[in-house]
């Protein structure tokens, strides 16, 4: 009895060994591949919204994190990627969040001029639902690009809306919900980046050669 | 009939992963909102089947009858993490879109089910064919499902094939009707089950058409033979 529990108990760790050493074997090949899929990623959506001729710096290696619960969405840390030209600032682009996607998350990333004027936003991640909501996606529909070289005053705030509220924006016919978030998204964003500019370009890099991969790892 | 014959026959008609056994339903009706992702999904499940099977066969002399079960989820799990891996690497944005279903082949029953109810007992090469046709089984159905949903939901076949196949592809794409509002109900889940449900009625009414077909001939000897009785 115990003798076949031993060589049971055996056989299936030896089945465990070999399983995960293939894994292991997979994954020492593919995961720079996979590294190097998710930097090109990131490089095409900081690139679409980002013009790459405002900025000669690597804008994926010059970045800073904050923290700002009320207009970033959540208590999640967020990268803000620095545009340069020259040294002297030019853009930032932020990553922000809202909880108030029709069904959950709405991750998106916001490109903001140094004048405060939006240069392009791009929903990151969603579950918005198909055929509606997400018309949010550049490859669905264009109308993320109507936030571009809208900004943020005193006077337009009820103008940052959907129509239906009021304000600026189209909503999509059945799906109010899913632009309303993206619309306050963005303007809690500018509303983040106004007076804080200086104090980001000024912050510490921790997106520089020596922490990528720390922060690769996350 | 020989052996590969009876193979094909079960796994893609007679036996059907997704049609008669109802197995991996989950993964199926969540993917197949458009043909390319069924087909994206199909593929992988056919490759960790005919993998899986394959393994199972040949050390099928090696487990001992009371650890085989741990010992298939182990072999399985392992196929579809890498497959999971090499799809994130070369595949990058039909990773993106299959999503967290890569991960949900290793609930697709109609894998451990393959394993303990053939490739445990046969020898590889039917074993690995029996993973071929199970999965082309299988993978049918998902492009078809996907097909149906994809052209009464969008109007179009063939939408993001330039994921899975490369930028050659963008061209395959078929406009067969172009819609500002999307018929939601194909889209949505709901519109995945109605689709299910009536290739099933269909397959079944085909069955029942072979059979009667089949029937035919024999009816008529029937009839002869009692004539000349009497």
């Amino acid at each position: 009895m115990t003798k076949s529990m031993q060589k049971n108990g055996l056989i299936l760790a030896a089945f465990a060994l070999v399983t995960t050493g293939l894994i292991a074997i997979t994954d020492v090949f593919t995961s720079p591949v996979i590294q190097q899929q998710q930097r090109n990623e990131l490089q095409k959506t900081l690139n679409s919204i980002i013009p790459p001729d405002w900025h000669d710096n690597d804008l994926e290696h010059d970045c800073t994190r904050v923290i700002a619960p009320e207009l970033l969405g959540n208590a999640e840390e967020k990268t803000v990627y620095r545009a340069r030209l020259n040294g002297q600032p030019q853009a930032l682009a932020i990553e922000t969040m809202t909880p108030n996607g029709y069904s959950g998350d709405i991750s998106l990333i916001v490109g903001v001029d140094i004048a405060g004027n939006v240069s392009g936003v791009r929903v990151l991640q969603h579950r918005e639902t198909p055929g509606l909501g997400d018309k949010i996606e550049r490859r669905i529909s264009d109308w993320i690009l109507s936030f571009n070289g809208k900004s943020l005053t005193q006077e337009n705030h009820k103008n940052w809306a959907v129509r239906k509220d009021g304000g600026d924006f189209d909503q999509f016919t059945g799906a109010t919900i899913t632009p309303r978030a993206v619309v306050n998204a963005v303007k809690n964003t500018l509303e983040f980046v106004a007076g804080r500019q200086e104090a980001l370009f000024l912050a510490d890099n921790q997106c520089g050669p020596q922490s990528m991969s720390e922060s690769e790892h996350e | 009939m020989s052996e590969y014959k009876t193979l094909s026959h079960q796994g893609l008609w007679k036996n059907n992963a997704a049609l008669v056994q109802l197995l991996g339903l989950c993964p199926l009706l969540a993917v197949t909102g458009t043909l390319i992702n069924g087909l994206g999904l199909g593929l992988a499940t056919t490759l960790v089947l005919i993998g899986s099977n394959t393994t199972v066969s040949l050390v099928r002399n090696w487990v001992p009858n009371e650890i085989r079960i741990p010992i298939f989820v182990m072999i399985i799990a392992a196929f579809v993490t890498i497959v999971q891996l090499l799809m994130n690497a070369f595949t990058f944005n039909l990773y993106q879109s299959l999503g967290i279903f890569i991960p949900l082949i290793v609930t697709n029953c109609a894998i451990i089910g393959r394993a303990e109810a053939y490739a445990s007992k046969n020898p590889i090469k039917f074993a690995a064919f029996d993973g071929l046709m199970m999965g082309i089984g299988f993978s049918m159905v998902l492009i078809l499902l996907g097909a149906m949903r994809e052209l009464l939901g969008y109007g179009t076949l063939f939408v993001g094939a330039e994921f899975l196949l490369g930028d050659w592809a963008r061209s395959l794409l078929i406009t067969v009707f172009q819609t500002e509002h999307n018929f939601l109900l194909a889209i949505l889940p709901p519109g995945a089950f109605i689709g299910m449900g009536l290739l099933i009625a269909l397959k079944n009414t085909l069955d029942k058409r072979f059979q009667e077909l089949a029937r035919a001939p024999e009816k008529v000897v029937e009839r002869a033979r009692v004539t000349a009785e009497n």
